[in-house]
Parts: C-alpha cells; sequence; structure tokens
C-alpha cells in the first residue's frame, strides 16, 4: 500500500513538474526582453510598472510586429548571454553596441546615443576632468593623476569596459604584464543606483556612467554633480540585441524602428523622458 | 568531435583569453579571506554569547538570590545577547551586510573588512546557539560531579564540561562553516570582488555561462570538501580515547 502511495505520488509530482515547466515555455506571440530595469530614464520602474524610452520602444515595437511584449528584469551582465542563448528574445536596456559584443549577440540600428559622464561630490577635490586624468596629445585619458583614486561603476556597463578593459585603460586598473590587478580601484556595483549610494557616503571618488541616467541620479540627490568636460571621446551608440542568426526578428525589429523614427513616435518618447525633466 | 572543439575553444575563451582564470583565482583569495576571519570573529562573538546565556540560565536562581547590581548586571547581558541573536538570526545576510555597508560603516572604503564584520556578526549568532546547545545538553551530573570534588564554576567548565562540548558540537559548527563559506557569496552586492563576483564578470565579458558558472561551482565544491575532510580528520583525532 505504501509502494502504491509513493508511486502514485511521485507520478503526480513528475505531471506537475511537467506541467509547470510547459507553461513556462515561450509563447509564439509573445516578445521576451530582457533588461535592467535600474538605469532612468531608459528603463527604471513606477509603481507597479517598468517605464522609461526603452520600454515605450520596446511597447511601440511589439505593437507594430503584432505581438504582446514581456519584460525580464535581470541583472546587466546577464542580457547579452540570455538573449544569445535564446532565453529571451531581445535585449534593451541601454545598450551600448561594442565590437566585443557583436561577437557574442546582433545589434538593430541605434535609436538613441549616450555618453559617458562622471559623477563627483560637491566639495571634492576633483573639479575637472584634469584633476583625474593624465590626457594625451589626442585628447584621450591614458592614466589617472592620483594612485588612490578609486570609481564606482554598474558592472558589466560600459563605464566599467571603460575603466577596467586594458585596452582602453584610464589607469584605474594597473594590470601587470603577466595580467595580474595590482589594486582594486574600480568597484562594480549591481545597479547604478547603489554606486551612486557609495559615492554620496565616499566609499569612491566618482562613478561613471551615462548622461542621461546621471542626470537622474544628481536631480534626485543635492550632494552630487556631473563633472563638465569634454567627453567626446565616450560617445556610445544605444542598439537592441538580438540572437545570432535570429534575423528574421532583427529585420522585423530593423523596419519598426525605422518608421517609429520617421512618424516622429521615438523623438516623442526620448522628448517625454530626456527634455521635459530639465 | 565538434563538441569538444567548441568546449575546448569555450574553454579558452572563458579562462585563458586575457588571463581571466586569475579573476577566479583573485576572486577565490577574497572569499577566504572573508571566511577566516568572518569565521574567527563568529566563534568569538559564539564562545562569549554561549557563556553568558549558558551560564545565566544555568545559574539563574542562585543569581537571583545573590539579588542586588550581580543579577542585574546578568539579566542584562542575557538580554542583550538575546535580542543580538533575535535580530541576527530574523534578518538575511543580504541585507545585513548591506546595511553594515552603506549605514554603519558608511564611511569606510574597505569593503572585505565590512564584508568581514557583516559575516562575522551574522555567524556568531549561529555558532552561539550551537554552542550553547553543547553546553546544555551535558548531563547536570557532570556539573555536579565537578562541584564534589572541588571545583568551581569556571574551573568545572574548563576541565570537565568544554571538551565534552567541543566534541559534540564538531559536526554541527562544520556544517556552519561551511555554510558561510558559501553564504559570502552574496559579498558581490557590495562590490567586493569575491569568486562568485570573477564568476559573474567573466559571464558579463564572454557572454557565455556554461563554463563560468561550472568553475565557480566546482571550486567551492572542492574548498568545501577539503574542509569536511580537514574536520573528519580532527574528529577522528578527539575519538581515540573512546576506544
Amino acid at each position: 500500500m505504501k509502494k502504491i502511495i509513493s508511486i502514485a505520488l511521485a507520478l503526480f509530482m513528475i505531471v506537475l513538474g511537467m506541467s509547470v515547466f510547459s507553461s513556462c515555455s515561450k509563447k509564439d506571440n509573445v516578445l521576451v526582453m530582457a533588461t535592467n530595469a535600474a538605469f532612468p530614464p531608459y528603463e527604471y520602474v513606477e509603481g507597479n510598472e517598468f517605464v522609461g524610452i526603452d520600454v515605450e520602444i520596446a511597447t511601440a515595437i511589439a505593437e507594430k510586429l503584432g505581438m504582446e511584449l514581456q519584460i525580464e528584469d535581470v541583472e546587466f551582465g546577464s542580457i547579452i548571454g540570455g538573449v544569445a542563448e535564446g532565453k529571451y528574445d531581445m535585449g534593451m536596456a541601454g545598450l551600448t553596441v561594442t565590437e566585443v559584443r557583436k561577437q557574442s549577440v546582433n545589434f538593430s540600428d541605434t535609436y538613441a546615443t549616450g555618453i559617458q559622464v562622471i559623477i563627483v561630490n560637491y566639495g571634492s577635490s576633483i573639479n575637472t576632468l584634469d584633476d583625474i586624468f593624465v590626457f594625451d596629445d589626442e585628447g584621450n585619458p591614458t592614466a589617472l593623476k592620483n594612485a588612490n583614486l578609486k570609481v564606482g561603476v554598474q558592472q558589466d556597463t560600459t563605464g566599467d569596459i571603460y575603466s577596467s578593459d586594458d585596452i582602453t585603460n584610464w589607469g584605474f586598473n594597473d594590470i601587470e604584464e603577466d595580467g595580474t590587478v595590482t589594486t582594486d580601484r574600480v568597484v562594480r556595483y549591481k545597479t547604478g543606483a547603489e554606486a551612486v549610494e557609495a559615492l554620496k557616503s565616499n566609499k569612491v571618488d566618482m562613478v561613471i556612467i551615462d548622461n542621461e541616467p546621471a542626470k537622474s541620479f544628481v536631480n534626485a540627490n543635492d550632494s552630487i554633480h556631473i563633472l563638465d568636460g569634454d567627453n567626446e571621446y565616450a560617445v556610445e551608440d544605444y542598439a537592441i540585441c538580438v540572437a545570432k542568426g535570429n534575423d528574421e526578428l532583427l529585420d522585423k525589429i530593423n523596419q519598426a524602428l525605422k518608421e517609429l523614427k520617421e512618424d516622429g513616435t521615438i523623438d516623442k518618447i526620448v522628448n517625454k523622458y530626456i527634455n521635459s525633466g530639465n | 568531435m565538434d563538441f569538444f572543439l567548441k568546449l575546448k575553444n569555450d574553454f579558452i575563451l572563458n579562462f585563458v583569453d586575457d588571463s581571466r582564470w586569475k579573476w577566479l583565482l583573485d576572486g577565490l583569495k577574497n572569499t577566504l579571506i572573508i571566511t577566516f576571519f568572518a569565521l574567527l570573529m563568529g566563534l568569538a562573538i559564539g564562545i562569549v554569547i554561549a557563556i553568558i546565556r549558558s551560564t545565566f540560565d544555568k545559574n539563574r536562581e542562585i543569581y537571583k538570590k545573590r539579588g542586588g547590581l550581580f543579577y542585574c548586571f546578568w539579566w542584562i547581558i542575557n538580554a542583550i545577547s538575546n535580542l543580538y541573536l533575535t535580530v541576527v538570526r530574523g534578518t538575511p545576510v543580504v541585507v545585513q551586510l548591506l546595511i553594515s555597508y552603506f549605514i554603519i560603516f558608511a564611511s569606510s572604503r574597505n569593503g572585505t573588512m565590512v564584508a568581514i564584520f557583516a559575516f562575522g556578526l551574522n555567524s556568531g549568532a549561529y555558532v552561539a546557539e550551537i554552542i550553547r546547545g553543547g553546553i546544555m545538553s551535558i548531563d547536570n551530573g557532570q556539573f555536579e560531579a565537578g562541584r564534589s570534588v572541588g571545583f568551581n564554576y569556571v574551573q568545572t567548565m574548563i576541565y570537565i564540561i568544554i571538551p565534552q562540548v567541543f566534541k559534540s558540537i564538531l559536526p554541527t559548527l562544520c556544517n556552519e562553516f561551511i555554510v558561510l563559506i558559501k553564504e559570502t557569496s552574496v559579498a558581490g552586492y557590495v562590490g567586493i570582488a569575491d569568486l562568485t563576483k570573477a564568476g559573474e564578470r567573466i559571464r558579463g565579458v564572454t557572454f557565455s555561462a556554461f563554463m563560468p558558472l561550472i568553475a565557480v561551482a566546482v571550486i567551492y565544491l572542492v574548498v568545501v570538501i577539503i574542509l569536511t575532510q580537514l574536520v573528519k580528520i580532527l574528529e577522528r583525532n578527539l575519538r581515540k580515547n573512546e576506544r
């Protein structure tokens, strides 16, 4: 009797498990978008809903495609990997097009641009970019003025790449010839907001982040400001990423983007979030 | 063949290129540093709290009779210990870590120290209850025997109770240490480059999930296995006098 009950229970659990899994599997008419909703004004949470430029553009695209948009809020570093493996249909999170990322996913046409800026505390010893970097003749930063400076970034974002990568080394990481990183000047946080929080309590001396989120953070906090200066070396294009080989979806997205650009929808969405507040 | 080639390429991309395996090594180093010092701190806190709580429990009546400030003092430190246990065990370790980092040590720039504090404080509560459980499980006859051969309470504890307690709590204590090692994997929340974070960084650069996640899992597993074996050897040695 016991045996029968246990077998029945086991079967029941298998069926339950299968039904749970199958209900998780993707439906045809749903466009799953991966994002990291802590990046105002591109994507953030308001009340119970995801809002922001990316979210509204994605909604418009989904509408054009006759699909239902489903947003997955994941860690920034997991977006591209997840899209590449087909877990999500597309990634849209103020994603900058970079050569390295292009090796894993395909990018759509650009729909916005961003600039990396530096946020510091008022009253900090840093007043201009010259207080941070040593510049070469072409105006590109090559090294740090002060070896004790610490920078906060959101993990895996371009701010992280710029300050960590030895190719575009801004001097935050002292990478020896054998590859050892000797200092921990780059502190990587899960979200930009946490990096800003750390800046406010002087755990880091500056935060490198995209300009629009930077404005949002500065507007919300009286004690910090964006460094003035010529940041032209860090202009970047935002685009939507889809898995390699999924050209059908990519073409559809590009077509939709083109139409949305032409009829002014994208400008309207961008203006709504970016130009009205300031 | 294709499969192995892909595996090999994946391996090279994730660990060899850019010397990314050194990130893991660095991360492991940080994880071990945090775990080791948190463990010491947890043990220290645990022992103190356990002694306070069990001493008060066992001697409450005697202390009450002595009354006055002496009883008040014990009553207060026992209450503080209880409060500590309730708060620490009642809140998630991630939240405690974030509170330590952003509120308690808001002005500290050394993330590793803050993590050691947070994990040590957390572990202390569990260790305290493990040790107290051990002390309370020793038969009262053992205390009485100690007192009847002329030992005072402290001497009874040191020569008779603690050696027995240590043996009986060792497996549970080992369990707590294993949990601690794995709990430190949330240190990445406050920007510390621990082992899990190193894996995340590799994932964020190579955009492949399999290799870095499996590597991180295997490293944790190996560390825990080594620790378990060490405790086993210690247990075996402690059992020698039982034969």
